[in-house]
């Protein structure tokens, strides 16, 4: 079989850059390349290109303030920042830390290594859609608590949080709500101002930007200990100099999500809805992972019982599609993904699953192609496998 | 990630399916670590007359499940036994390093099968 026809739907793992994002940045990489901290032109040129890039980020998530955005190399820089630098700061008020077990490994190591200094961290449950547990929230916020961290959405089931409810509640005890983002921005409408997050981690590539840029928006008067110590970029918190292209790319990424999100948005939830339903109507023991409707517009995760998520992504790939699985095999780690594992599946039906997540570029006949040639994939594996229960072998 | 062999036997596995009146059946695995295996062995004048193998895991573990069933195909049972994990693999041109101890459990299944075989020789299964 000929591999000509590529189809890509891992677009939470990676995504192309927008054309209009790569005109952008290239003149900042051919003519105007100052170092935004020198007082001749050059620099000055390359000061306002960043300040532009700020607005425009900090417009697409309602931000106070321009100042407000603070620029990383990505979501795993902003979440470290976040989580050891108000912690650190605000020790004096507390040492108890909130977060869900369903977050990013950039969340949870950090709040894991802060345990190693003394800080308690408290990882609540959440139910069999992904759901934080708005009880336990309560039940466990105290006046010695001094951060929670929750995750807009979860990449792998794309359940979406509701984030309001949960910054009332923790507005109430007076700790600091942050909200890992990634993966969530430029997918849907994020108002940290409406919906009461004191920090917020963004990435750049997940609004077809350039990998290796994110932000931290930090509500004004929200007090945290810089991550980087040097000459005193952005604001002190976080040294070096700034990544020009990439934070002009950025900004033209964000602007861009803005314009395009209501229409972009709306296609790709009918997209994924077609999808999911293909992906299950036509195989037996095949269930949803996630929420039917509070889930993020592109993304479409299923698992099948008695085969193994990798076999699955091979037979797809040879195929010509690219998808993701949470399945162990993928991992470095071996163990089947937590947040699969969070919401109550057993390692063998962890082990069945498999994510689809659309972009831009993908088309309805790319999703009637992936539909059209699951069952066979399927068929194809469970009869090789020995779990396999005679009834499903016709 | 894999080989071109290794793709090859997960494309078009060898010796695939149940024999339903095996001298020796051999599992091993479970479906909780994600690779689960069964080979199945009918023995004719001491050697492997027929081999087939019921895999549930990942590329490695089908691959590898196939490729055992290859290598033991009308070998004695002694020369059998005496195929090792490491054999497969190298057989496949290699296999991922985080592969090796988890889904590289088909020589396992190969050698218990045939113990399977001799602890039941002589009766009627």
């Amino acid at each position: 079989m000929s591999k000509t026809k590529r189809i890509y739907m891992d677009h939470t793992a990676g995504k192309p850059v927008d054309p209009h994002v790569m005109e952008a940045m290239m003149l900042y990489m051919k003519s105007l390349y100052g170092n935004p901290s020198s007082v001749h032109s050059f620099g000055q040129e390359a000061r306002q290109a960043i300040e532009e890039a700020r607005t425009k980020i900090a417009e697409l998530i309602n931000a106070e303030r321009k100042e407000s955005i603070i620029f990383t190399s990505g979501a795993t820089e902003s979440n470290n920042m976040a989580i050891k630098g108000v912690t650190y700061r605000n020790k004096d008020r507390g040492t108890h830390i909130i977060t869900s077990s369903i977050e990013h490994m950039s969340v949870l190591n950090p709040c894991k290594f802060l345990m190693t200094k003394g800080f308690k961290v408290t990882f609540l449950p959440v139910d069999q859609y992904g759901f934080v547990n708005l009880r336990s929230l309560e039940k466990e916020l105290t006046s010695e608590t001094i951060l929670v961290s929750i995750m807009y959405a979860n990449g792998e089931i794309g359940t979406i949080q509701p984030v309001k409810k949960i910054s009332q509640i923790v507005h109430g005890k007076n700790a600091y709500l942050h909200v890992d983002a990634a993966t969530a921005n430029g997918q849907v409408p994020i108002d940290v101002d409406n919906e009461g997050i004191d920090l917020l981690t963004i990435s750049s590539n997940d609004m077809y930007g350039p990998k290796g840029v994110g932000a931290l928006y930090i509500r004004k008067g929200t007090r945290l200990k810089p991550s980087i110590h040097g000459g005193g970029q952005e604001r002190g918190l976080r040294s070096g100099t700034e990544n020009l292209p990439g934070i002009v790319g950025f900004g033209k990424a964000a602007e861009i999500a803005k314009k395009e999100m209501p229409t972009e948005s709306g296609r790709l939830k009918t997209l994924r809805d077609k999808l999911i339903k293909g992906l299950l109507d036509n195989i037996p023991r095949s269930f949803l992972n996630g929420h039917p409707t509070k889930r993020l517009p592109n993304n479409a995760a299923v698992r099948y019982s008695f085969i193994e998520g990798e076999s699955i992504l091979l037979d797809l790939d040879l195929k010509g599609v690219a998808a993701s699985s949470g399945s162990a095999c993928t991992a470095k780690t071996l163990e089947p993904s937590h947040a699969l594992r969070a919401i109550g599946l057993k390692h063998e039906e962890a082990h069945g699953s498999l994510l689809f997540t659309l972009g831009k570029q993908n088309t309805e006949g790319e999703v009637d192609y992936a539909i059209r040639i699951m069952p066979d994939i399927v068929k194809r594996l469970r009869e090789m496998s020995p779990l396999t229960p005679k009834e499903l072998k016709e | 990630m894999y080989s071109e062999k290794v793709m090859d036997h997960f494309r078009n596995p060898r010796n695939m399916g149940e024999i339903p009146e095996a001298d020796g059946i051999g599992t091993v695995g479970n479906p909780v670590c994600g690779d689960m295996m069964t080979v199945y062995i009918k023995v004719k004048d001491n050697r492997i007359d027929d081999i087939k193998f019921k895999t549930f895991g990942c590329g490695a573990a089908i691959a590898t499940s196939s490729m055992v069933t290859e290598l033991a195909k009308g070998k004695t049972l002694e020369e059998a036994e005496k195929i090792g994990r490491s054999d497969v693999a190298d057989s496949l041109g290699g296999l991922p390093k985080v592969k090796m101890h988890c889904s590289n459990l088909a020589a396992d299944a190969l050698h218990a099968a045939i113990e399977d075989y001799e602890k039941h020789k002589g009766t009627k299964r």
